[in-house]
Formats: structure tokens, sequence, C-alpha cells
């Protein structure tokens, strides 16, 4: 039940981010005669301050913090696994000095450091996947690391070593693919922490500026109207809350179905 | 135990030094010239030079370096270009209000989640279970800055109860409290449900239960107090990360504390505050993370062994 749930809600979030266009490409057209309308048969939604209809900003939302998702966890999950899995597998040095450069960026509060590069960086959307990545990279590093520790002395990798396989092929062909499920698991949970974080700095104006729109961004305008028109802070987060709860559940499941302990005690 | 409390201590310093150095280079990653950025368009060249001569920005690089550092052994954090006040003496005064709320925050959580987190653990498997996991999930998923416009919705415009915002009133600390402490809760009930499972299949509960233990006992003191300790840990670390969070909340219910001062001088672009906003908050998260590893270190002794 909850789990064709979860996933109805993604696709829902995909179609909207991808084919949000369809509706109308009115999302930036100002119609002051619709001034904070409640939802009605012409706007689902209802509209916003500037009479633009909120069910097509909810779409534009959904792209932001699509495009935002994506490229925060593909561009973390590149960087840190790679850093992860060779400083696991090379040990020593490399691996000292790594652990070390983990331990400063863990010992950093995440969105303190991601408000930091924002405000210093100036707002925008490429800011903010820069920003995130930065703070985000450490989470796949640090569990690579430890998965590669792992498994690097299973008698496959032993053997290929025996073989005198070079280390960038060894890494790809006989550890990645090994590990490779744990980091999907922190991936998906990495895409409802870089929506959640998005639309957190948006909300502080550190995100994407107007015109274009971020559920982050909509509920802080909204509520300088929350007696008014609650609908302007409703669309935006109850979307926002979906989406991140849909990603998590979809998370937990297929953590627990990784986790042999759990999948017995069911 | 000395030789680990050194350890801690030296790590937390370089950390902390660690983290001192990035705020310093902070301004130097703004795009083009700060000065400039900072006064806007309309400043005068003269005023440029003044504000360069003021921040040190025409010292080299290393000498500006040196001054920061020196100043932070002072607690001289610089001078607030809006407020024209000592940073440091603007954060003194705002930081007993972000302490105050994420300690409120932290009480919030716990009282949310320990009968949550106990009432899911003795009913594992069944609706109760399902029912406070499936809250709790709701819990870490909600946004705390789409989580406090809700609840002045209801509460204060709503229903009149709380006020909206401010830090004035005797209750004003609730809604931003609970906003604050929401997620930590529902972290902490599924941690606390975890762990309570996995000391119930131990051994020393079969033998309580043997033995003919009330069950109240056996789950109240055997099981709960050995359950307690991994969460005693998540619940350190999360503190520093409530001060994190208070950020956001602090905005949302225009609570005056540091989060809030971060904010506005980063519109102000008031780029001192900034630096010592973010250095003071990161510090003190530093700190508490590494008071939790003590407090850990002396519940459990095999960790100092370990280390």
């Amino acid at each position: 039940m909850l789990k064709i749930f979860s996933y109805l809600i993604v696709i829902a979030w995909l179609v909207l981010a991808l084919f949000g266009f369809l509706i109308g490409d009115d999302a930036n057209t100002v119609h002051l005669d619709a001034f904070l309308a409640e939802p009605s048969y012409q706007a689902w939604l209802g509209s916003d301050e500037l009479g633009r209809p909120v069910l097509e900003r909810v779409a534009l939302g959904a792209q932001t913090s699509l495009f935002v998702a994506l490229g925060v966890v593909f561009f973390s999950a590149i960087i840190g696994t790679s850093i992860g899995v060779l400083s696991g597998y090379l040990g020593g040095w490399t691996d000292r000095i790594i652990t070390k450069v983990i331990d400063v960026f863990l010992a950093f509060p995440g969105l303190l450091l991601a408000i930091a590069l924002a405000a210093i960086l100036g707002p925008g959307i490429e800011n903010v996947v820069f920003a995130l990545v930065v703070v985000g990279w450490v989470g796949y590093a640090r569990l690579s690391r430890a998965q590669t520790m792992s498994i690097r002395n299973r008698e496959h990798i032993l053997a290929a070593r025996a073989l005198a396989v070079p280390t960038p092929i060894m890494l790809y062909r006989h550890v990645l693919p090994l590990i490779l499920a744990p980091l999907g698991v922190e991936a998906t949970f990495g895409i409802a922490g870089a929506v959640i974080s998005e639309a957190g700095l948006s909300f502080l104006g550190l995100g994407v500026q107007p015109p274009e729109a971020s559920w982050g961004s909509m509920i802080k305008e909204g509520t300088r109207y929350l007696l008014v028109a609650p609908h302007l802070v409703l669309a935006p987060g109850i979307a926002l809350m979906l989406v991140v709860l849909a990603v998590n559940l979809i998370g937990d499941q297929w953590r627990d179905y990784l986790d042999v302990k759990t999948r017995s005690v069911k | 135990m000395i030789a680990y409390i050194l350890r801690l201590l030296g790590s937390v310093l370089f950390v902390s030094w660690v983290v001192g150095t990035l705020v310093f280079f902070l301004i130097h990653l703004v795009p083009g010239d700060p000065v400039a950025v900072m006064l806007g368009d309309w400043a005068s060249p003269a005023d440029e030079t003044a504000l360069r001569e003021q921040l040190g920005l025409h010292l080299p690089i290393w000498t500006q370096y040196i001054h920061y550092l020196t100043g932070l052994v002072n607690f001289d954090l610089g001078q607030s270009l809006f407020f024209q006040q000592p940073v440091s003496d603007l954060i003194a005064e705002r930081f007993p209000m972000t302490l105050q709320l994420a300690v409120m925050a932290l009480l919030v959580a716990i009282l949310i989640a320990f009968p949550l987190g106990i009432w899911a653990a003795l009913r594992a498997g069944k609706w109760p279970d399902h029912l406070s996991m499936t809250v709790s999930l709701i819990g870490v998923s909600i946004p705390n800055f789409w989580l406090g416009p809700m609840l002045i919705l209801v509460f204060s415009l709503g229903l009149a109860w709380l006020p909206v915002s401010g830090a004035e009133q005797p209750f004003s600390w609730v809604l931003p409290a609970i906003t604050l402490g929401t997620a930590l809760a529902a972290i902490l009930a599924r941690m606390l449900r975890a762990s309570l499972l996995e000391v119930m299949h131990e051994d020393f509960i079969r033998t309580a239960q043997a033995k003919g233990l009330p069950s109240s006992l056996v789950y109240g003191k055997h099981a709960l107090l050995n359950a307690l300790l991994p969460v005693v840990t998540i619940l350190g670390l999360q503190l520093g990360t409530l001060l994190g969070g208070a950020v956001i909340t602090e905005v949302v219910f225009d609570w005056p504390g540091l989060g809030q001062l971060l904010v506005e001088s980063i519109q102000r672009r008031d780029y001192p505050v900034v630096q010592g906003c973010i250095l003071v908050i990161s510090v003190a998260y530093i700190t508490i993370n590494g008071l939790t590893e003590l407090v850990y270190a002396w519940l459990d002794p095999r960790i100092r062994v370990a280390n």
C-alpha cells in the first residue's frame, strides 16, 4: 500500500517536472485581476499575489527540485564514491589523509556550510547545486570507503591482483559492482535531502531567484498572505512533503530489502 | 582516560582551526571585489578605500590571516558594517537565544520520541508500531520552514493560543521549539525503537523474565537503560545539528537568535557578521560533538579502549 503510494508520488513528481509546461505556459505571466484568487475551475490550486496560477508554479518548482536533486546526487555520488573507493582500496597514507578530510567535513554542520557557500557565491541554481555537492560528497565517500575495506581481501580481488590487473580496472570491475547496492540506498536518501535543502536555501532567499519558482521560495512568499490565502503555502508545502516522504519510504524499503537481519525479523 | 580527553581536545582544536581558516577564506570567494559588493554601486572610491583598510583587505593575504587568527584568540571577530559594533558583542547578545531554542527543541523531541519509540518497540510488528513509525517518517519528511507556518496558521491565527512570532511573550518559545524539535523527535523515536528491539533479544532480558520480574521492571529498568546508550550519543550529536537547523526556524518565527542575525547579515552583505556567526555556530557544534564523545566514552569503557 505504502509502496504503491510512494512510487505513484515519485512518478507524479517526474511527470509534473518534465511535462508541467503542457498545463499552460503562463506560470510567469502576471494576472493582477486574479490576485490571491482561491482555487477554482480556471486555476485548480488558486493564484498567488501576482495572479499567477499556483498549479503551474508548483510544476515549475518540481522542475527546480528535480534538477537540483539529480545534479547534487549525481556529482556527490561520483566524487564521493571515487574518493572513498580509492581511499579504502589503497589504504596507507592516502587513506589516512582522506579520512582526516572526511572527519573535518563531518565536523562541520552541513546546512550551515551550504548556507555560507550559497551566501558568498550569490544566489542561483548552479551555486545551490555546487554548495550541496560540497556538503554531500562526504556521505558517499565514508560509505564507499567502509564498504571497499570490507571486501578488499576477498578471493576474487586477491586473484585479480595476482593477475596484475591495473588498479582503475580493478576498482571499476571488481570492487564497484559489489558495493553499489548500499550506495544506491544512500543516493535515494540523498535525493530527499537535496530536495529539502534546495527548498530550505530558496526559503532563505539563497536559491533560485524570481521569477523562477522553487517550493521553498513559494512557501516564503506565501507566508506573507497566510491568513488570507493559505493555499499559497499549502500547495508547495504538501508537494514538497509528499515527495520527500515518498523518496524516504522508497529508501527505507530498499534498505530493509538489502538488510538480511531485518528481513528475517519480518 | 586523561590521554583520551587530551586527544579529543586536540582534535576539537584542530577542527576548529580548520573551520576558522575556511571562514577566513570565505570572504575571498566573493565573486569580484568584496568591498564593492558590500558597499554597492553608489559608493565613492574614498569609502571603498576606507572600508578596505578597516577590514585590512589591502594587506597581503598572509598578514591578514595572522591578524585574523590573533583576533580569534582574543575573541575579536571584527566590526559589523551595519551595526558599527564589534561582531563579538552582537553574537554574545544573540547566542543565548539560539541556545535556549535548541535546548527547548531537544526537550520537545525527548517528550515526543520516548513514548512513541517505546510504544512501537513493545508492540513491534503490530499496528501501534506501524502507526508510530509512519508518524515518525512523516516527522522526518516535514521541512521545518513549512511546519512552522502551518503551526502559526493553526495555533496562532486560527485558535489564537500562542504568539505568531518574536520572543517577548512567555509562551513564544513553544511553536519554534516544536518546529525545530519535530525532525529530531522522529529520528530519536526510530533509534529508540531499533535499540530497544535489539536489547530485548539479549540473554539478560530472558533471565530477568525467567526469574519472574514484573514486565514493567524488565522493560523499564533492564531494557530501557541499556537501550539508551546509542540514543544518548545521537542526542548529543543532534544538539549540534539543532544549532544549524535553528537558522531556518529563527527566520520563520522572527526569533532574535544567531541564525536570524546570520540571514539578515547575508542580505545586508555584512560579511564580518556572516563570518562570525558561521564560525561561532560551527565551533559550538564541534565542541558539543566532542563533549558527547566524552560522555559516551565515560559511559562505555569499550570506546576508550578501542580508541
